[in-house]
């Protein structure tokens, strides 16, 4: 066999490389189906961190088009809702430079807001329905529209269809349920915190006293 | 056993091929400015060297030779390595995609590190065996990791450090290279 083609150098080239590139393809084939990826891991995680307000204030239609765009090289800067903290978690996960949010986006709000529709003002006109990304408006034409607290995200984007501005954005209520102690001052507040008068006192007087002036210190700071 | 030791530490020292060879220079400036990423990239390269120099031994030793076509060893080994590479791709963009997508575009462009090819080409010149071949292909492998991750970790201390502003950047990156260079040329009599 490896005589008779090694006499014509010609078709023994083709055959060899012809041969190696059958073989590779399919080896390359097998590896393709073996190693195929069910869409794009990466747009999955991105979403996982997104806050899913679907509010579009990013220019995308929503959240998971956003992380498409992400994993496709967008910035990860135009996310009002998720605010500085989501900018973090995704620069962590691609491995970037955190940015800070692009205000031209708007502006991160610290209270989380619900819509509310003033009932008696509302006309019925259905256009904060269209509006609403997360179907969170209930009503029909020509009838009063209200809003289900838990299903809206507060995205304001209902705000602004309105044609008789009867959609207030109002803070959500602190209930028992969401209500936590506020976390005691860390070391360097508390010292901060004193007066410095204190400080310069307990420094100055001896060991004996010092104690004692400290304490006084602590008392005068809960009295303020 | 010796002829083994001789291999990898001649491979991994003494000619290194990043350091005294100059090959495989554009992934060592490229993919260096993290230590994360550098680690990743010298994972996904021993693997690629170490499997393209067994298999272009196997494709010189028992296709080419054998049919008196030693003259198309360039693009069959060419072809050998762009094929382990391609296998690469798809092995870590499915085990991990973060890694896949932290590499980007230098994952693919393993195909033309020349210290690949290099590696190939050297084990042909140097009539090795098989076993050699691999060890060859394996200590090119170390010793580029070794020198890609401690010039990468030496960046990451000179993306902080006061740098006079004519040499920021690049251009302290290439004096680093050659004050490495440098350094690994004290090997040269080890072996």
């Amino acid at each position: 066999m490896f005589e008779i083609i090694a006499q014509h150098p010609i078709p023994a080239a083709l055959v060899a490389l012809g041969g190696l590139a059958i073989i590779f393809g399919a080896i390359l084939g097998f590896a393709a189906v073996k190693f195929k990826v069910e869409g794009d891991p990466i747009v999955e995680q991105i979403d996982h961190l997104l806050p899913q307000t679907q509010c579009g204030q990013c220019g995308y239609p929503g959240c998971r088009p956003y992380a498409e765009a992400i994993a496709n090289g967008d910035t990860i800067n135009k996310c009002p809702p998720g605010g500085q903290n989501t900018i973090n978690a995704i620069a962590d996960l691609l491995d970037v430079e955190a940015p800070t949010l692009d205000e031209e986006h708007g502006e991160e709000s610290d209270v989380k807001t619900v819509a509310y529709i003033r009932e008696d003002e509302c006309i019925g006109c259905t256009k904060c329905i269209q509006a609403c990304p997360v179907d969170a408006i209930l009503g029909a034409a020509k009838l009063m529209h209200t809003v289900i607290v838990s299903e809206c995200t507060g995205c304001d984007l209902c705000v602004e269809p309105c044609p008789v501005d009867c959609i207030d954005m109002l803070p959500v209520e602190k209930g028992l349920a969401d209500w936590k102690w506020n976390l005691p001052p860390s070391a360097e507040e508390q010292i901060n915190a004193l007066h410095p008068d204190d400080i310069i006192a307990t420094d100055a007087k001896d060991d004996d006293t010092d104690h004692d002036a400290k304490h006084d210190g602590d008392n005068g700071e809960k009295a303020a | 056993m010796q002829e083994f030791a001789v291999i990898l530490v001649s491979t991994i020292l003494v000619n290194n091929f990043v350091l005294v060879q100059f090959l495989g220079l554009c992934p060592f400036m490229g993919v260096s400015s993290k230590l994360e990423t550098a680690i990743g990239m010298a994972g996904a390269t021993t693997f690629v060297l170490t499997l393209a120099a067994m298999s272009s031994y196997m494709v010189n030793s028992w296709i080419l030779i054998p049919l008196d076509l030693e003259y198309l060893k360039t693009i069959s080994f060419i072809l050998v390595i762009a094929v382990v590479v391609q296998f690469t791709k798809m092995f870590i963009e499915k085990s991990s995609p973060l890694l896949y997508r932290v590499l980007g575009v230098f994952l693919p462009l393993i195909t033309t590190n020349c210290a690949v090819l290099g590696v190939a080409l050297q084990n042909t010149a140097k009539a090795h065996t098989l076993a050699e071949s691999t060890l060859f292909g394996f200590g090119a492998a170390v010793g580029f990791s070794l020198v890609l991750i401690l010039f990468s970790a030496m960046r990451e201390r000179l993306a902080v450090a006061d740098v006079p502003v004519p040499f920021k950047g690049a251009a302290i990156g290439m004096i680093t290279a050659g004050l490495m260079s440098l350094a690994f040329m004290g090997f040269s009599g080890l072996v």
